[in-house]
């Protein structure tokens, strides 16, 4: 199993969010992470200060590079912190995985790991995860999360290509009624 | 490999079903005409695709298409977004339980389910509704895009007037050598045949190719070539039975009335010759003709009231007929003895016209003929019946340009009208060849029980061709496709559904031998073996 990559600080059905153990530690978008019995896909991640009122100021006039900035300010490291957050897609139950939203949103301070090629094909056998991102009420646009997870997944199959005709034609027949969506998502779904 | 093609989405037992492709299925593999199954949830139903058709899901895509050079959105969009859509007229249908597995295929009364699996059909499911070939069923050729045979149950197709339908030079010739043939082996019917062209008795022609066999070739015992004109068929190198001289003492009234259009003839010289014959008796012909000009002849019409101008264009219409070389005062043999004689035995005799072939000879004799013939059989039939007795060899009488015969004007006084009419009930039918459908009579039309019909493209004659016949919208633009030459539309009494298909080849010395051999086999078992044994 990989190292925890952070723990979840807020959560309710259909999405948690998380905050990462280090500073610009955050998974890439449309990654699939793990959280107890749960998964999610990265759908939002935000670096900002600790406190809402009080905003980062420019410090780097008088450094030569950003690293300097860091290193003559250690408390930075401390007073900024990395979150982010994923979309609800499924959950396990014994053996199986459903691609329902799970029953109970996840625990608070539960620990959250990045799924690894095994556990991202295994999961990616099944498409049902797409109709809950394409009704997910996100911050980033749909289109774009939904061929970011496509591509990430993509990248650990035997067949990436058979896979994303296979997740093209899923998405064909959700988005049968908009196909300037459909549209949009295929032509962001190339990794070359 | 499995055939599925796609599900059925919308159905109506008016309008038909509609077939969702699935995306493996090229849309462009779907050809009008072919047939298919469809897996209903308690029966099957036979079908045939009468239109093919392109959907797509979202509107938006037909207006703004996506990026088709892209492989990758193309494959994703075809059979999602995109697809293939086929429109299926059900036919037939057959019941899962034992009862109706028995009874065959049923006319379809109901419709499939939702999302019922659509296949193409099989060599069975042709089968099953066709028959396989046996000593009643002939090959007639394949189904289009098919290997499977399609059989013709002959001794249905015989009892009742049918028709072969096409446009010049799409096949009409070979495709009715092909079924002489069936009806010669696989039936107890004798044809004769009103050979107009020289087409079916010794040899024919075929367009671009070498001359084909006709029916005497490859049935020697079978078959008997009459001609009406020796001299051409010993220069066509044809070995004939008999001379068919016509006396003119054979020439009724009825002959004249239907050669009015051809002979020109106006209504009241038509309306004088029943006058004539009742005067004169059986050579009014004769006596007609030696009318020479004078007073006697004055008092002669005026005593019958025929106007004068009137039997001067009777005379000139008649002296047409005379100048026939094969019309002759008195007929040495009577033809129509002799061509019963024929019948009676078992052989189909081919009437050949030689160089006779323009309309009128072909009008007169067939119809005279024709209508003796007929009398006879209808004496001896009813004789039978009385004396219970076996009836006549069933008889189906072949005849080109069938318009001529069977036009609205004529129908009604030609043989060929009542026979076409009154059908089975005196063991004669016909066989009626034709460019013009639309120029039949329709109440003949509506009679006749299985039509063929290759390429036709005239409206009016697509409508008489499948007037009355169910489904005829999408009959109508699978016969509108039908190949140019060699592909045909079979429909009516002798099929249990219309089906489009392709003739067996004729003409290839293979040909012969698989036309020839099929009589053997299943008309005369054991004799060939026996024969064969003998030369061991």
């Amino acid at each position: 199993m990989s190292p925890k990559i952070a723990e979840v600080i807020e959560a309710d059905t259909a999405s948690f969010v998380a905050q990462c153990y280090e500073l610009y530690e955050l998974p890439p978008l449309g990654a699939l992470v793990k959280t107890g019995d749960i998964y999610g896909i990265v759908c939002h991640a935000e670096t900002a200060g600790m406190e809402p009122g009080r905003k980062p100021i420019a410090r780097g006039r008088d450094e030569a590079s950003e690293a300097a900035v860091y290193e003559s300010s250690p408390q930075l490291l401390k007073l900024l912190r990395s979150e982010f957050t994923a979309s609800a897609v499924g959950y396990q139950d014994g053996n199986k995985i459903y691609q329902y939203l799970p029953p109970q949103p996840a625990r608070i301070h539960g620990f959250i790991y990045l799924c690894q090629p095994d556990e991202v094909k295994e999961f990616s056998k099944n498409f049902g995860f797409l109709n809950i991102l394409i009704n997910a009420a996100l911050t980033a646009p749909t289109e774009e999360l939904i061929a970011a997870a496509l591509r990430q997944m993509s990248g650990v199959q035997e067949d990436s290509h058979a896979f994303l005709v296979a997740a093209g034609k899923e998405l064909a027949n959700l988005l049968s009624n908009d196909f300037i969506k459909l549209k949009n998502i295929l032509g962001r779904l190339k990794i070359k | 490999m499995t055939d599925k093609l796609g599900i059925v989405t919308t159905a109506s037992l008016e309008k038909g079903v509609d077939v969702r492709l699935d995306a493996p299925v090229s849309v462009e593999d779907m050809v009008v005409g072919r047939y298919v199954t469809i897996e209903g949830q308690k029966r099957r139903f036979f079908g045939m695709i009468t239109d093919v058709r392109l959907g797509v899901t979202d509107e938006r895509l037909a207006v703004s298409p996506p990026d088709v050079n892209d492989p990758f959105i193309a494959e994703v969009l075809s059979g999602t977004s995109t697809f293939g859509q086929i429109h299926v007229t059900p036919m037939l249908t057959i019941g899962g339980d034992a009862k109706s597995m028995l009874e065959g295929p049923q006319p379809v009364k109901t419709i499939p389910a939702h999302f019922c699996a659509v296949n193409l059909a099989t060599e069975d499911d042709i089968e099953r509704v066709f028959g396989k070939e046996d000593p009643q069923r002939f090959n007639i050729g394949n189904p289009l895009d098919m290997e499977t045979k399609l059989c013709l149950n002959l001794e249905e197709f015989v009892k009742r007037s049918n028709g072969i339908f096409g446009k010049s030079g799409t096949g009409k010739t070979f495709l009715t050598r092909i079924l002489l043939i069936g009806i010669l082996q696989k039936s107890k019917a004798v044809n004769l045949i009103f050979d107009m062209h020289n087409e079916y008795g010794w040899q024919g022609t075929s367009e671009g190719g070498p001359p084909v066999k006709g029916l005497k070739q490859l049935f020697q015992s079978k078959v008997a070539v009459f001609t009406l004109d020796e001299e051409n068929s010993r220069r066509r190198g044809v070995s004939t039975d008999f001379v068919v001289k016509i006396g003119y003492d054979e020439i009724e009234p009825e002959d004249i009335v239907l050669l009015r259009q051809t002979l020109n003839l106006t209504e009241p010289a038509v309306e004088a010759v029943y006058q004539l014959r009742r005067r004169f008796g059986k050579s009014w012909l004769q006596n007609v003709l030696d009318i020479e000009g004078g007073e006697d002849t004055k008092e002669l019409l005026d005593s019958m009231s025929i106007h004068e101008s009137s039997f001067q264009n009777l005379k000139r219409g008649l002296a047409t007929i005379r100048r026939l070389p094969f019309i002759q005062p008195h007929a040495p043999v009577d033809a129509v003895k002799n061509i019963l004689d024929h019948l009676d035995k078992g052989i189909n005799v081919v009437l050949e016209f030689g160089r006779y072939r323009d309309i009128t000879a072909y009008v007169l004799v067939a119809n005279m003929l024709a209508r003796r013939i007929y009398s006879q059989y209808q004496s001896r039939t009813e004789k039978a019946m009385a004396e219970s007795v076996a009836p006549p060899n069933p008889l189906v009488i072949t005849i080109e340009e069938a318009h001529k015969f069977l036009n609205p004007e004529v129908s009604s006084q030609t043989i060929f009208g009542t026979i076409a009419r009154e059908m089975r009930k005196y063991n004669v039918s016909l066989l009626v060849i034709d460019q013009r459908p639309s120029g039949i009579d329709s109440e003949v039309m509506s009679q006749m029980g299985t039509k063929i019909t290759c390429l036709l493209d005239n409206e009016r004659d697509i409508d008489s061709v499948l007037a009355g016949v169910s489904g005829k919208n999408e009959l109508k633009s699978v016969l509108a496709r039908l190949a140019p030459k060699q592909q045909a539309l079979i429909f009516g009494h002798a099929v249990p559904m219309p089906v489009a298909f392709q003739p067996r080849e004729y003409g290839s010395a293979k040909s012969y031998k698989d036309f020839t051999s099929a009589g053997k086999s299943s008309a005369s078992t054991g004799t060939g073996k026996d024969i064969e044994k003998l030369w061991e």
